[in-house]
């Protein structure tokens, strides 16, 4: 089973990364960029097939390890 | 003073931080690798040096924050054992969970590595009765990612408590936006635990210990350290 687990910054942290990124973006000229944040992405391979097994697994996977709660948020996706 | 020096692949200042150490109390440190999961018997400091544990994957000092040893620690936390944490020791501890908020990119994003002022914001702690209330020192500074933000209520709770000890200032103990070199919250560079047991700073104060480095300003904390201990033992 594969999933993805998407950390983003909770809104109102500052993200400099994002911030130079945007500022990069904009001085190639690609149109209509407004502001840009970062974040990261995993893909996780799973060896069970309970889907809800799997999103409680992934959960306490963020909530340990993938996320800093105190300032990220996490999305757990189970791809099937 | 029996001091333990936690050791993680990717630490660079524990030979440092052990120096510092033997030099204040005369004693070697135990150097305790990560896997380890218990502390040496006797230990009554431990310290979390600073490096790049785990090459700061996913987040500075997010792996190395569930070492096994790490369980060790807490359990010697609670008991109100004494914790330093100096650069990504400091963010180490955070990630355990030891002590609130976290460091981000500093808010220039440049790697600093340079000489700056502290401000000591009291003098009646373990972690510095070896100063006075106010007194300015000079140490250096090596990070990245040592812009510490909490959110409102905790760094109230902080300041409320008096829980920061050190303080980014100018070279005559002014706290401004000029001296905070990384953006910090209330110009955070040091802080310490509920209990008051665990300290974490960016700054090393272990690299300003001898002549030899220039400078000597970091040798008061060392010195509080054991002064306090044995006042204890």
């Amino acid at each position: 089973m594969k999933a993805r687990v998407t950390v983003t910054l909770k809104s109102g942290i500052l993200d400099p990364q994002g911030k130079a990124i945007e500022g990069a973006l904009k001085s190639l000229g690609v149109d209509g960029v407004a502001s840009v944040r970062q974040g990261k992405v995993f893909d996780i391979e799973l060896s069970g097939s309970d889907k809800a097994k799997a999103e409680a697994a992934l959960k306490d996977a963020a909530d340990k390890l993938l996320a800093n709660t105190v300032i990220e948020n996490y999305r757990v996706e189970v791809l099937g | 003073m029996k001091s333990a020096v936690l050791v993680f692949p990717g630490i660079n200042r524990e030979r440092d931080m052990a120096r510092a150490l033997k030099l204040a109390s005369g004693r070697e440190s135990a150097m305790v690798w990560h896997a380890e999961t218990s502390l040496p018997k006797g230990t009554d400091l431990v310290v979390v040096p600073g490096g790049f544990s785990y090459g700061d994957y996913l987040r500075c000092g997010a792996i190395a924050a569930r070492a096994p040893v790490m369980d060790a620690v807490r359990a010697f936390a609670a008991k109100g054992g004494l914790v330093l944490g100096v650069c990504n020791g400091f963010q180490i501890l955070c990630e355990a969970g030891l002590l609130p908020g976290v460091l981000m990119r500093n808010a220039r994003l440049k790697f600093i590595c340079r000489d700056v002022h502290l401000r000591v914001e009291r003098s009646d702690t373990p972690f510095t009765r070896g100063y006075n209330a106010g007194q300015v020192i000079r140490v250096p500074v090596a990070h990245g990612e040592g812009n510490y933000e909490a959110d409102e209520e905790t760094l109230k709770r902080l300041e409320g408590e008096g829980r920061v000890l050190y303080r980014y200032c100018s070279p005559d103990g002014v706290i401004d936006e000029r001296g905070n070199i990384n953006g910090a919250a209330h110009s955070i560079a040091g802080l310490v635990s509920e209990g008051g047991n665990v300290l974490g700073m960016m700054p090393h104060p272990e690299n300003h210990v001898e002549d030899i480095m220039g400078c000597t300003d970091g040798r008061g904390l060392f010195a509080g350290l054991v002064a306090h201990l044995e006042h204890a033992a």
